[in-house]
This record gives structure tokens, C-alpha cells and sequence, in this order.
């Protein structure tokens, strides 16, 4: 697949965006950050902590809104949007895949998955997912029985069974080990493989960009380069 | 300086303050209904034991029909008797200016110039009678407040048939009657129509010639008398001249119902109060356990500072018993201002010369005790649970909950059920102590409410039974003394009379072995439409030709069954001595009570054709002119008006029982409350980060209100049987332990009861519901993809 060639699902246009902390300092979190995101690319946000990555995936995520500038997602324009507007937005469009995983402790594998097919318009079958991230045995086992790296492949499971516009992914494999790790980042590119999702990893990890289409560095509030991939390397060769 | 330790617990309690609000208001209620019900109890205990002795309330009485003074000697000789006071006593027919219908006078004799007594006097304005002055009297408080009488007022009495005005020079109480009811069937005062009058001995002497002699008597026994020995004698000297039989102050109707009540007030003193401090315990556990498991870290690092587990423990101990202080601090003030509350209608029942709510030292200190008490159970396990936590296992996280598949997969439904329900369902399988607690809990105000509720229901009943099925006459007139079968015709006679059934009352001991009652046996005539003998199942019960038929409470009472054969001691006329068979038992409401027909009662007495009085079905158009009529019927000593009675009865019970009502109401939701809202917040705070993960993934508030609440509602929907249950049966052991020989409160539960406890406490949980999801708006979701359990 050439990204290129495809059309832009999120365009930020001059995004800033400024917090004011409990004595009145401001800090600038985003300075003016252009940026679009292609149809079925996987970006890989790389940056150092503070760097405003998180702050970056929040407004992609529409969890945040930003304090100056535009956010369009496809024809939607999120800059000013409500907090039913942005529910709804995260409820139809987005899969979110968390550092610690959030899984829903009361619920099974399968159950965690299905809490959103049973809320999505067209959700995909949750265990056939299950079985595409290699879960097919653990479908009735709850969080509390499962390994980090499988509680995080039931996270992807979950955050792609209603079939989202775009999967964001805060540093998936944070709390991994590399070889947990390893597993995890090849499911990812699994699914934006076959499924073609838009996929957007943020992460300190540099060892992480090789799998990326494209590699944006983020620093001190503004992007620092865009590199794009020649080609992709496979999860499996990643080294950190 | 103020420590650290002592900061974080302040801060601590700061930040929790939505929860120890609500363990403040539940310990409130319980310190307050303590501090109230156990002080009334000891107020009323005090105060009737103070008026009793300063005014010498007599411990045994007799009446009887005429005996010549100088028996007081023969009466004082008894051993055993300490001081004897002999009195002229009469129900008079009155003619109170205000009121058109004929109202009851108790004419009570006292001596022309005042000296202390047994039954002693309470003069509360105007003076004693004056000797000579024919026409003095000294009103009870009760019924001069009713209507509105003042000393220099005038009323008129019929006195032995013939009409006199009489003026009232003074308002007195007595101890005889701080409860202040006619007898015979009634339960409640009705003070507009019925009053006592003292009057001098000379004047009523002179009326009823009764000059030397007596027909009532008192004394007092002296220490270490036996009642029963002093009763037999008594009765034995009186015999001969009419005794009617003595009796205790057991029997005596005043004394016996604030007895009852205050015996009630103690009881309710424990079980209220009770409920209440177990609610706040549970609440207080559920907060600190939250708590201490939020605190690991804290814990850890105080105790890896070196800090000792036993000032650990005591941090959160301390956290616990603070928590409590507020709601004890209010609950006392709230519980003094109760008790003035109780104190002002107590006084509307119960006539005492001063009837102050003192709140006590001792009372107090034992509601702050026990509420501390409650906090430091409810901590313990939370408590022993930050003591035996070890360092280093502090330090690390709290290990994630662990699930097991719900009670739906082992039914093997669980696939009939959406994720978010069984998700619920686990989360009260998981802490089943704490779900059971809570279901508990909200049972409890269910049920409070429903007892609430009972007693209209019960009292509705009643009333209904009572007035609308088996007292079906508009008026019951009595004659002074037992007339031929003419005067009931007579009666049938004036204008406005529709129907007219005569009955013949006769006073009697009935003895069954060792047991015995004093009662009068009401003879009725077969077919009557107007008086009825009804049971609990509301079928009317017809009396046999002859034999007699008692209450099922008086069967009891006395050990017979229907075909028993009891001694019949009539003791008016020529005192017959009769065996007669108990034809039927009655399962009646209104405890003690004896039927014959009136043909059999009347040839029992040697008589024929004798009436007490009738029942009258009256044309409520000419009431006004037929009670005027019967005012002025020196026959007739005393008419009953069904209408009065009711509207008397709605007036002060009903009104007493709205606030009672009230109060339980407020007590319920006050708990329905707490509960609710601590529950859901606990649940909130363990699963917020569920939650909100939740809301990141496109979830709306209104979905994780329903995932986060939904436990709470699974809980009060199953709490409301439970508490329908507990609270019924409550009710039918109430029904038990309130029996009392003047009347049975049956065990009636009308829909509408069950309906309100369920809209109330539903009601209650919703709001509080509500309130926790309001805090659903300020979940932190950013917070929430960086943080970790």
C-alpha cells in the first residue's frame, strides 16, 4: 500500500496547546504541530517524555481539545466539539489501546471484547479476534488469569472489534518485556495489515520505528522531523 | 504543634467528607432516637413516679353500690391497708355550652376544705371548692382545655334527674386520671365529651342521697402487703353491700396505659437506636476498608519510617471514631429537641402536672458511647487489616481483583445476559458479605417503613371493624339504672329514631378455676342490626340461646374453650352465682369482652325484660333536636355518638401518628441514603478507572451511570422483598408483645403500605444514585491511560 496516495483521515492544522498549571505558569504543551495521518498507515510517534506525544494522541483521540488551531478528522471538524460530540466520535471512529491495558477486571476475555461489539454499529466477531491476536484457548479466562502481554492483546482485540477509523496506541508495550513485546507490536501490525486500519503508536522507544510507515519525532512541543520508512521491518527483528 | 499524622487524618476526612456526611446523618438518627426515646422513657418513668407519690396515688379500688361510711373503719382493719379514702362517684349527663351533644361528667367527691388525700389533687388554676356553695366545682385540665373552659365558666348537669348548673371555681389533674378515658371499651380520650368534675361530698351526697355513705373506695397497702390477700378481704366486706370487685392498679385503666406506653417507649428505645448504629458500623467498614486499600503505600511508608502497627491501627481507628463525632454531637442536640417534641405530645395525652423532657447526664453519655462504640466495630476489620500488612508487601500494589465465573455460567445462562449486566452480577458475587450487608441495610428502611405504615393500617381496620361492621348504631344511650323493656320503646319513640335495639349490661366475675375477670357481661337480642359480635375474618357471629361467648382474648385469659363450663358471679341485684356453659369463642379485636343474649342474661339475673340502654340508628337531620331531647332525660346517664367518637379519634391519634409517621420516613430515607450513596461511592472509587477506560472507548456517562449504579439498584430491587418480609413480620411480632387486654391490634397489611415503603426507599436510593453519578462528569479520562492500579 502506498500511504501517499491515499487520502488524509486526520489533519491537524496549527495545533497548540497550553495548560495552565495551579499557579498560573503556563505550559505549552503544542506549538503550532501540522500533521496528517493517511488511510491505513502505521505512524509511530517517537519522543522523549514531556515531549507532548500524550498530549498529541489525547487531541487524536478526541479526548482533549486543542487550545488553538484545527482538527479535522475526515469531514468532522473536532477543534470545538462538545463532550457528546467527541463520546460519540470515540464511541464510531477511534480504538484506543492503553500502556496498562484497562481491562474490565469482572469481565473474560471474550466478555471485554464484546462489551464493545455490543455497543458498535457493525462490530466485527469477537472471537474470531480473539483468535486472529492468538487468544483462541484463553476466551473465558478473566484478566486476573492472564499475562501482561495477553491482557494487551485482548486490549487490541477490544479496541478493533467495532471496526474503528483509527487505532491509537499509548505505549503499548511499556509495561512489557521485549519478548512480550514483540508479540504484541506483531498483532498490531497484524491488524493494520489485514484489517488496514490507521494505526498511531506513541512511544519513547526509537527501537520501535522500524515497523512504522512513517516515524514522527516530537520534541519540546513541535515536530522535530518526519522520516518515512523504506520498508517496514517486522516486529520480530526489533531489537531494544 | 499539630503532627503530620494528625493533618493527614483531618485531610483524609476532608477529602472523604461526602461519605462521613452520610454516616453523620445515620449515627445521627441513632444517637438521636436514643438520646429522645431513652430520655421520654426516663421522663415518664420519673414523672410518674413522683406524682404518684406526692399525691398518693392508691394502689387498690373498689366500687360498690352504697356502703355506710363507718365500713371505712372495717376497711382500714384490714391488715395490710395503709390509709383508705372513701368517695361518691357518678357519670352524670352534661350539657357543655358549645357542644350539641350531650357529654359525660365523672362527678368524683373531695372534701369541702382541703386536706391531703389519697388520689390526691393537682390544683392548676382558679381554688378548691368552697363549703356551702352548692354549686362548685373543679374541672379536669384535659376536658376544660377541650372546651375551652376557664374557672368562672358555668356547665349543666343532671343530678339524680334533676338539672343543675354547676360552676367551675378551679382546673385540677389527678393521678387517677393523667389518662383520662371513660372505661369500658374506649381506648382513646375524647376530652370534649368526657370529663371529671370534683365536686364536694356534701353536694353530690345530698344529690344521690348518699349522705354516710360511699360507693367507691381506695387505699393504699402497707409495706410488704400482698394485693391479691387485701383484694379478697376487701371484696368480702363489700359484698354485702353491692362490691363490684377490687382491683389493683394493674387493672386500673389510667395507670395501665402509660404503664403500656412507657414499657413500649423502652422497648423501642433499644431497637431503633439499634438499627441505626448497626447501619452506621456497616457503613464505616465499607468507607475504611476502602480507604486502607487506597492507603497500602502510605501505610507502608509509615511503617517503614517506624512507625509501630499498633499507632497505624490507631490512625485509622481514630479516623473512624471522628467520623462518628459529628453525627453523635448533632443526634444529641437533635435528640434534646426531640424529646421536647415527644414531651408536647405526650402532654396531649397524658395529663401530668408537669411533664418536662429532662435530658440526661447519664442517658447521653451512654449515646456517645454506644455510637463510638458502633464506629470501633465498624473500623476493626479495616483497622486489623492496616496492622497486619507487611511493609514490604505494602509497598507494592494492591493484587488485581480476582473474578470467578458468576452464578449465570454455573446456571449456564450467562449468554441470555448482556457483558454490562453480568458484569454487575459478579461484582456483588465478589464481595457477597458486603452485598448482603447492604441488601440489609436497605431492608431495614424498607421495613421501618412498613411498620410505620402498619398502624394506620391496623388502626384503619379498627376503626372500621369498630364503627362501620359491628358498631353500626349513630348513638348508644345508657340508662342510670336498669329499666323495663318500655323505656327502650320509649326511646324508639322520639322524633328522629329510626331503629332502637336494647341491651342489658350486667357487672360480673368470671372465674374459671384459680382465674378470674372482672367485666360486664353485655346481653344483646338475637338478630340485632345495629351491634354485632364480628371476628377477625369480619364474619358476623351469632349468640347461641344461651351460654356465653367471650373473646377469644378473654378465653385465653381465663383457660376455657367454647363448651367449658365458668362460674358467673353477677354482682349487682341479688348477687347470683350461676355455672354457665362458654357457648363460643370470638376472635375479636377489642380485647376483653363478654356476650349472652339478652333474654338468657336476663333470666340469669331473675329479671325479665330489663334493658341497660339502646342502640339507636338515628335521621342525621333531627340529631341536633334528639340530643337535645337526651340532655334533658334524667334518665339517661350517658349518650355515645358514633360521629364524635371518629372525628375525636382522627383529631388526636391520627395527628399523632403523622408525625410518628413522619419521622420514620425521614429515618428510612436517612438510611436508604447512607447506604446508597456509600456503596456506590466506594464502588466508584474501586472502579473509576474502569470507568473511565470506559468512557475512552466511546462509552456515554448515561452507560458507565448504568455500570456503576446498576449494582446499587440490583441490590435495593433485591433488598425490597427482604425488607417487605422483615418488616411484616415485625409487625406480627409487635402484634404479639402490644396485646393488651383492652385491645389486639390486628395484623392487616394493605397494599398501598407495601407500595410506599418500596416508592419511598426506591425514591431515596435513586436520589443518592444520582448524586454519586453526578461525579461520573469529572472522571479524569487522561489521568487515567498513565496510571496503574
Amino acid at each position: 500500500m502506498t500511504p501517499a496516495a491515499t487520502e488524509a483521515v486526520f489533519q491537524l492544522r496549527d495545533v497548540s496547546k497550553v495548560y495552565r498549571s495551579g499557579d498560573g505558569v503556563e505550559v505549552h504543551a503544542l506549538r503550532g504541530v501540522n500533521l496528517d495521518l493517511y488511510r491505513g498507515e502505521l505512524v509511530v510517534l517517537l519522543g522523549p517524555s514531556g515531549s507532548g506525544k500524550s498530549t498529541l494522541l489525547n487531541i487524536l483521540g478526541g479526548l482533549d481539545t486543542p487550545t488553538s488551531g484545527q482538527v479535522i478528522y475526515l469531514d468532522h471538524n473536532l477543534t470545538e466539539a462538545s463532550d457528546r460530540d467527541l463520546t460519540r466520535f470515540r464511541r464510531e471512529h477511534v480504538g484506543f489501546v492503553f500502556q496498562f491495558y484497562n481491562l474490565i477486571p469482572s469481565l473474560t476475555a471474550l466478555e471485554n471484547v464484546q462489551l464493545v461489539t455490543e455497543i458498535a454499529e457493525r462490530p466485527m466477531d469477537a472471537r474470531e479476534l480473539l483468535g486472529m491476536v492468538g487468544l483462541q484457548d484463553r476466551l473465558n479466562n478473566f484478566p486476573g488469569q492472564l499475562s501482561g502481554g495477553e491482557q494487551q492483546r485482548v486490549a487490541i482485540a477490544r479496541a478493533v472489534a467495532k471496526r474503528p477509523d483509527v487505532l491509537l496506541c499509548d505505549e503499548p508495550t511499556g509495561a512489557l518485556d521485549v519478548v512480550t513485546g514483540r508479540v504484541v507490536l506483531d498483532v498490531l501490525a497484524k491488524v493494520n495489515r489485514e484489517l488496514g486500519t490507521t494505526t498511531a503508536v506513541i512511544t519513547h522507544n526509537a527501537a520501535i520505528a522500524g515497523m512504522a510507515d512513517r516515524v514522527v519525532r516530537i520534541s519540546s512541543g513541535q515536530i522535530a522531523e518526519i522520516h518515512r520508512n523504506e520498508k517496514r521491518v517486522s516486529p520480530a527483528e526489533l531489537e531494544w | 504543634m499539630v503532627k503530620a499524622r494528625t493533618k493527614m487524618l483531618f485531610r483524609d476526612l476532608a477529602h472523604l467528607r461526602g461519605q462521613v456526611l452520610a454516616v453523620t446523618i445515620v449515627v445521627a438518627c441513632g444517637v438521636a432516637s436514643f438520646v429522645s426515646m431513652r430520655a421520654t422513657y426516663w421522663s415518664l418513668l420519673l414523672t410518674q413516679a413522683a406524682y404518684y407519690s406526692e399525691y398518693r396515688f392508691a394502689d387498690v379500688f373498689a366500687n360498690v353500690k352504697r356502703a355506710p361510711d363507718p365500713l371505712a373503719d372495717e376497711i382500714r382493719q384490714i391488715p395490710g391497708v395503709a390509709a383508705v379514702r372513701t368517695r361518691v362517684v357518678r357519670d352524670v349527663t352534661l350539657d357543655v355550652p358549645g357542644l350539641e351533644e350531650p357529654a359525660i361528667g365523672r362527678l368524683v367527691s373531695i372534701p369541702e376544705r382541703r386536706t391531703p388525700m389519697l388520689n390526691d389533687l393537682f390544683l392548676r388554676g382558679g381554688r378548691w371548692v368552697e363549703p356551702g356553695r352548692s354549686d362548685e366545682v373543679l374541672a379536669s385540665e384535659a376536658f376544660a382545655t377541650a372546651n375551652h373552659l376557664k374557672p368562672g365558666d358555668a356547665l349543666s348537669a343532671i343530678l339524680n334527674g334533676r338539672w343543675v348548673r354547676l360552676r367551675i371555681v378551679g382546673i385540677a389533674l389527678s393521678p387517677e386520671y393523667i389518662y383520662e378515658i371513660r372505661g369500658g371499651g374506649s381506648i382513646f380520650p375524647d376530652s370534649r365529651r368526657f370529663g371529671v368534675l370534683w365536686i364536694s361530698r356534701e353536694v353530690i351526697g345530698a344529690a344521690f342521697q348518699m349522705e354516710g355513705a360511699f360507693n367507691d373506695v381506695s387505699l393504699t397497702l402497707a409495706r410488704g402487703a400482698r394485693e391479691a390477700d387485701v383484694i379478697a378481704r376487701l371484696d368480702r366486706i363489700l359484698d354485702r353491700y353491692g362490691g363490684l370487685g377490687a382491683y389493683g392498679r394493674e387493672d386500673q385503666i389510667s395507670h395501665r396505659f402509660i404503664s403500656d406506653e412507657i414499657k413500649q417507649n423502652r422497648v423501642s428505645s433499644i431497637y431503633t437506636p439499634a438499627i441505626f448504629l448497626a447501619v452506621s458500623a456497616f457503613l464505616i467498614h465499607i468507607v475504611l476498608s476502602r480507604l486502607v486499600a487506597l492507603q497500602r503505600p502510605h501505610v507502608a511508608l509509615l511503617k517503614a519510617f517506624g512507625y509501630s502497627n499498633g499507632m497505624v491501627g490507631l490512625h485509622y481507628m481514630k479516623m473512624a471514631l471522628l467520623a462518628v463525632s459529628g453525627g453523635t454531637l448533632l443526634g444529641t442536640a437533635l435528640g434534646i429537641w426531640l424529646g421536647h417534641v415527644f414531651a408536647a405530645v405526650y402532654q396531649d395525652f397524658y395529663r401530668f402536672p408537669l411533664l418536662r423532657f429532662e435530658w440526661r447526664v447519664d442517658v447521653i453519655g451512654l449515646g456517645v458511647a454506644i455510637s463510638l462504640a458502633s464506629a470501633a466495630v465498624g473500623a476493626w476489620v479495616a483497622v486489623r487489616s492496616a496492622i497486619a500488612l507487611p511493609p514490604a508487601e505494602a509497598m507494592r500494589a494492591e493484587p488485581p481483583a480476582n473474578f470467578r465465573p458468576g452464578i449465570l455460567e454455573r446456571l449456564g445462562i450467562g449468554a441470555f445476559f448482556s457483558s454490562s449486566f453480568r458484569m454487575i452480577l459478579r461484582n456483588v458475587e465478589r464481595q457477597p458479605w458486603r452485598s448482603a450487608l447492604t441488601v440489609l441495610g436497605l431492608a431495614l428502611a424498607v421495613g421501618i417503613l412498613v411498620i410505620g405504615r402498619y398502624f394506620f393500617d391496623a388502626m384503619d381496620f379498627m376503626m372500621e371493624l369498630q364503627f362501620e361492621i359491628a358498631q353500626r348504631e349513630d348513638v348508644m344511650v345508657a340508662f342510670r339504672e336498669p329499666l323495663t323493656s318500655q323505656a327502650a320503646y320509649d326511646v324508639a319513640r322520639l322524633e328522629g329514631v329510626m331503629l332502637s335495639e336494647p341491651y342489658r349490661e350486667a357487672p360480673a366475675r368470671l372465674r374459671a378455676g384459680h382465674r378470674s375477670k372482672r367485666i360486664g357481661i353485655l346481653g344483646l337480642d338475637p338478630g340485632g342490626e345495629l351491634r354485632r359480635l364480628i371476628d377477625q375474618s369480619l364474619e358476623a357471629v351469632p349468640l347461641s340461646p344461651d351460654g356465653l361467648v367471650l373473646t377469644e382474648a378473654l378465653a385465653d385469659h381465663l383457660g376455657v374453650k367454647p363448651g367449658s363450663r365458668i362460674r358467673v358471679e353477677i354482682l349487682e341485684g341479688e348477687r347470683a352465682i350461676r355455672d354457665v356453659v362458654v357457648a363460643d369463642v370470638v376472635d375479636e379485636i377489642l380485647g376483653f369482652s363478654a356476650y349472652m343474649r339478652r333474654d338468657a342474661l336476663n333470666r340469669l339475673l331473675g329479671e325479665s325484660g330489663a334493658t341497660s340502654g339502646a342502640y339507636l340508628a338515628v335521621d342525621s337531620l333531627a340529631a341536633p333536636a334528639l340530643y337535645a331531647r337526651l340532655k334533658r332525660t334524667p334518665a339517661v346517664s350517658g349518650v355515645a355518638i358514633r360521629e364524635a367518637t371518629l372525628r375525636s379519634f382522627d383529631e388526636i391519634v391520627a395527628q399523632s401518628l403523622k408525625i410518628s409517621t413522619n419521622v420514620l420516613i425521614f429515618f428510612a430515607c436517612a438510611i436508604a441514603f447512607g447506604v446508597v450513596y456509600n456503596s456506590a461511592r466506594v464502588a466508584l472509587s474501586e472502579r473509576g478507572k474502569e470507568l473511565a477506560s470506559l468512557r475512552i472507548l466511546g462509552f456515554t456517562r448515561r452507560e458507565i451511570g448504568v455500570l456503576l449504579l446498576g449494582e446499587q439498584a440490583l441490590l435495593t430491587l433485591a433488598a425490597i422483598p427482604v425488607g417487605l418480609a422483615i418488616g411484616h413480620a415485625t409487625c406480627a411480632l409487635l402484634t404479639n408483645l402490644m396485646q393488651t387486654e383492652l385491645y389486639r391490634m390486628p395484623l392487616v397489611m394493605t397494599g398501598r403500605t407495601y407500595v410506599f415503603a418500596t416508592l419511598v426507599v426506591t425514591a431515596a436510593a435513586v436520589v443518592s444514585g444520582l448524586a454519586v453519578a453526578r461525579r461520573l462528569a469529572h472522571l479524569d479520562l487522561i489521568e487515567v491511560l498513565k496510571t496503574r492500579e
